[in-house]
């Protein structure tokens, strides 16, 4: 654990089960607001410095360094937006909603300070469609910020008068809206498809104007950036990641819930100390570590820290292959071992048929894929249709290889991640548990083998 | 007669219309206007919103028929959105659903006859440590047991029958005979 201060912190849930937490009152009451007034105080260069210090990383998913997507935007940019992305709709991931509920004078907080330092006037926050509850919260909480004047007035700071306005804008369902360029899509009233890249949002997002989308959580961390400096975030983080982490923990854990733990605590210390173990004694199977879309861990993995870098990189992980002995190529001879993901954690016990897990993973995917690109639109529906039929014991010889070949071939092939998000889980359980996939093989065969040869079924049909 | 807006949801519109560069940005919340007024989305309300939005009815359709949230036809008054992906899956999240298919006599997808459910099965609705779980409206029911969701089907059908007491004799709805009817083919 990088620092002692990091066991008991916490930034983005400070206000949980504090009774009308919602309330800018209560915010207020509780210290919010002095971040922006500090804020205001500095020079935009500064806070983008500021945040670059902090080693303030994306919670979306992908974990890219949030300081650095902000000093991408064209410094001559008139018109900057700043987009929310509170789509949150990885399987296993339940953070968003929770900060949402508990703490939106929060994220508003956060919303003023990136907006200041990006020089953005028109702020929008993309909520998922079918989070109706938040949404309400949300929008009296911004209602409560316009009455205040702290949104659609004049603050006067080192940059001169900066005036913000934010607008709620709810999706209508769709798992690819969560990605930024879908998500921009969708907020111009069009269907959620992806964009290209390049241009990235920081030089044409939405309105073709230079945009940044971040993440709830990312965002909720802002305040106390500002308030104790980035050097100070950074180092209660670990390695290159600043900060703390939340973690939704769910599946078979006596205790589930949505935690802010240090960066470097592990899955063990999750599962185990955490959580409260496995209900019933139970042998753990495995643990995916970050949404559907990372590999699995199996159960000799868990020691490794949660923390972005080290899921990527660290030895005790096993590459994800493509074949026995053949590693999966992210490109550049890159390999795959897993990610943080959005700190959904999902603990699967020894009782658990792991195909069949793998195939709700698959059908999620391609339920979901836009249908732009064919490796994606074709190939998620084909690992849910092999993956569905090998957990239902009608597998056929060889189709371990089939899915396998199919994930290999969407894998960095298509315009967005969603491809990927298929295929990764895919080849990544296929290597974790490849013993449980022939084990369902093998029963299909002994079926097979015993049943009545087809003729005489069909004469009797006559 | 084509459907038109009421005078509070041309004033919601209004509203809406301002936080955004252009008119097609405000697409997606007046479909949710429109869909909250008519309670689906048939052709002739389709066509409102592209006029509403100053894009083509062909561009509304394909907005439409892209997200899960925009029904085409009528659904029930109380919409079941059970969750069944991998987290509520590991905590019994079909059994719920199959015990309510059971219990409502209906399939996922479907809406019982009498228009008070339509049951869907959904993919994740974030509140995975609370799994099995399931969203009706601005409602969260965490923590399903079999057991639990008796009582709650029986709670949201007597509100049901309440509302349908105080609903105005012919029906509130502008548009009364417009679209299939519930369990019709759309």
């Amino acid at each position: 654990m990088a620092n002692a201060e990091a066991a008991n912190l916490k930034i983005v849930t400070k206000n949980f089960g504090v009774t009308d937490s919602h309330k800018l009152s209560v915010y207020q009451q509780r210290g919010g607001g002095q971040a922006f007034r500090k804020a205001l105080t500095m020079q935009a260069a500064a806070l983008v410095d500021e945040v670059k210090k902090s080693n303030l990383r994306g919670r979306g998913g992908a974990g890219f360094p949030t300081g650095m997507k902000w000093s991408f935007i064209p410094k001559e940019a008139k018109t900057v937006y700043l987009v929310v992305n509170a789509d949150e709709s990885e399987p296993g991931t339940c953070k968003d909603r929770e900060l949402l509920a508990y703490d939106p004078h929060l994220l508003i907080e956060g919303m003023l300070i990136a907006s200041y330092a990006l020089g953005c006037k028109h702020a929008y926050i993309y909520i998922r469609g079918e989070m109706m509850r938040e949404a309400r919260i949300v929008e009296d909480a911004i209602d409560e910020a316009y009455a205040a004047g702290l949104l659609g007035k004049d603050h006067f700071g080192t940059n001169g008068a900066f005036k913000l306005d934010i607008t709620l804008h709810r999706g209508a369902g769709a798992y690819i809206c969560g990605e930024e360029t879908g998500l921009l899509n969708s907020l111009e009233g069009k269907r959620g498809w992806p964009r290209l890249k390049p241009p990235f949002p920081a030089v044409r997002g939405l309105f073709n104007a230079p945009t940044v989308v971040n993440n709830v959580e990312t965002l909720m961390n802002l305040p106390d950036i500002v308030t104790r400096g980035g050097e100070w975030f950074a180092g209660v983080g670990m390695g290159k990641s600043g900060g703390t982490r939340i973690v939704c923990v769910s599946g078979h854990v006596a205790k589930p819930g949505v935690y802010e733990l240090p960066m470097g605590i592990s899955t063990r210390a999750l599962i185990y100390d955490v959580c409260g173990g496995i209900p019933g004694g139970r042998a753990l199977k495995g643990v995916i570590p970050g949404g559907s879309s990372m590999p699995p861990l199996d159960a000799s993995e868990i020691d490794v820290p949660i923390e972005f870098d080290a899921l990527m990189t660290d030895t005790r992980i096993k590459d994800v292959e493509i074949r026995p002995g053949v590693p999966f190529d992210l490109g550049g001879g890159r390999k795959l071992k897993t990610m943080a993901g959005s700190g959904g954690v999902v603990v699967f016990d020894d009782t658990t048929d792991v195909v069949a897990l793998c195939a709700r993973i698959m059908e999620f995917y391609a339920h979901e894929s836009c249908g732009q690109c064919t490796p994606c639109r074709e190939g998620s529906g084909w690992l849910a249709r092999v993956c569905k039929r090998v957990a239902r014991g009608e597998g056929e010889p060889g189709d371990i290889e089939l899915m396998a070949n199919v994930a290999n071939g969407i894998g960095g092939n298509t315009i967005c991640a969603l491809g990927d998000a298929a295929a990764w889980p895919m080849l990544g359980f296929i290597t974790k548990f490849r013993a449980d996939f022939e084990a369902k093989l093998a029963q299909s065969a002994k079926a097979r083998g015993t049943a009545a040869p087809s003729a005489s079924r069909a004469g009797a049909a006559v | 007669m084509p459907p038109e807006f009421s005078a509070q949801s041309k004033q919601r519109i209004d509203r809406v219309l301002s936080r955004y560069p252009n008119k097609q940005a405000a697409l997606l919340p007046v479909l949710h206007i429109a869909q909250d007024e008519f309670g689906h989305l048939p052709d002739s309300v389709i066509e409102l919103c592209a006029k509403t939005c100053d894009v083509s009815p062909a561009h509304v359709f394909g907005v439409v028929t892209f997200y899960t949230m925009f029904h085409r036809s009528r659904h029930g008054r109380n919409e079941l959105m059970v969750c069944t992906n991998i987290s509520c899956m590991l905590r019994g999240g079909y059994q719920i659903l199959h015990h309510i298919e059971q219990k409502l006599g209906i399939k996922a997808g479907q809406t019982t006859p009498d228009g008070a459910f339509t049951l869907v099965e959904e993919e994740c609705l974030a509140a995975c440590a609370n799994a099995p779980m399931m969203i009706c409206g601005q409602e969260y029911f965490l923590d399903l047991t079999p057991q639990k969701v008796d009582t709650i089907l029986d709670d949201l059908r007597r509100r049901w029958r309440e509302q349908q007491k105080m609903a105005p004799v012919g029906g509130g709805g502008t548009l009364h005979g417009v679209g299939p009817t519930p369990g019709a083919k759309a």
